[in-house]
């Protein structure tokens, strides 16, 4: 989901660059307001979970290759906006010193995988653990839907950024300029990929994550932060 | 064992398990992630290399391209699954320690 330099046009860059800003903004200055010194750890242990987790590529056989990014995991831990702020950080190490991710797509994919991943997983999560008690078997099941829901919706938006692409860049010849698959091409593979291999992985990995926690320290779940 | 000695020991663990996402896809003969192509491999799947592309995507050159060292290409799968377990210690290095400065900056003291 990584998407690389030269597949998005730059007023796709900058769109998503100008999304992030205030989102990075907000982002700081919530986390000013809500983060505990005793947290930063968690915070930085949840963020090298989150980069090194995407390093375990999981192949589909003789097709393509995708990751879990366990970002909703931190924002389970210490919400939304910290996981925003660790998820980004993971992301810039890997598109400057690994050129995984490209530096131009460097907006595009924090707002995917660092603002709507963690956003969506970490209300889903909360919709469906609904006041439940954190040692609750409901809020293991929680973690894992909002992990598979949230990297879906993460996949589905990287589709539509590389499907549009064709429809605002061509050459008068008729190539394309950047992503050559459309809309047609890239929202179903990108979401059909998440929603049958690696959706489920983000599920799993999420739920299992979440299950230890809440066995072996559940004051980590009650001290989540709120909003 | 406190609970985040616990996490440090996981994360060891998951470090030193990392070449499994380099060795797996190999075993299984999957190629490049959807959407992650090289200007070469574009070229083989719709005959062209867009013009846009190709000039964006020299824009960077990593330090250590792909989780390995520079010029790695096509060395043997025990030396780039080494080059991957340095990639995810040097990589998790250099988060943690920005993380806990960025949380310092941040975060208010009790």
């Amino acid at each position: 989901m990584h998407i690389p330099d030269g597949y998005l046009g730059p007023p796709t860059c900058g769109a998503l660059f100008a999304l992030m800003l205030p989102i990075w903004f907000a982002a700081s200055r919530i986390v000013k307001k809500t983060l505990k010194v005793k947290q930063v750890p968690i915070l930085a242990i949840g963020a090298a979970f989150s980069f090194v987790i995407m390093m375990f590529n999981v192949p589909i056989p003789c097709g393509t290759t995708g990751h879990a990014v366990g970002g909703v995991i931190v924002a389970i831990l210490l919400g939304p906006w910290a996981a925003c702020i660790a998820i980004t950080v993971a992301l810039v190490i890997q598109a400057l010193l690994f050129g995984d991710g490209g530096i131009t797509a460097l907006g595009a994919n924090c707002f995917n995988m660092a603002f709507l991943l963690p956003f969506t997983g970490y209300y889903i999560y909360k919709a469906v653990s609904f006041n439940t008690p954190v040692n609750s078997s409901r809020r293991v099941i929680a973690a894992g839907v909002a992990g598979y829901i949230a990297l879906n919706i993460a996949a589905g938006f990287t589709g539509f950024e590389f499907g549009i692409q064709p429809l605002l860049h061509k050459t008068a010849g008729g190539q394309a300029l950047y992503c050559p698959y459309g809309l047609n091409v890239a929202l179903p593979v990108m979401l059909g990929e998440h929603l049958f291999v690696f959706g489920w992985v983000e599920a799993i990995v999420t739920a299992l994550v979440i299950k230890y926690l809440i066995k072996t320290s559940p004051e980590l779940l009650n001290n989540s932060i709120k909003k | 064992m406190k609970i985040i000695t616990k996490l440090w020991i996981g994360l060891g663990v998951l470090i030193l398990l990392s070449p499994l996402g380099l060795l797996l896809p190999d075993h299984f003969k999957a190629g490049a992630a959807w959407g992650e192509w090289s200007s070469g491999e574009i070229k083989g799947l719709v005959g062209y290399i867009p013009k846009g592309l190709e000039k964006l995507s020299s824009l960077w050159s990593a330090p250590m391209p792909d989780y390995a060292f520079k010029g790695w290409e096509g060395e043997s799968l025990t030396r780039l699954s080494f080059a991957y377990v340095i990639s995810a210690i040097l990589g998790i290095s250099l988060i943690v320690l920005l993380v806990i400065g960025i949380g310092r900056l941040l975060s208010k003291k009790e």
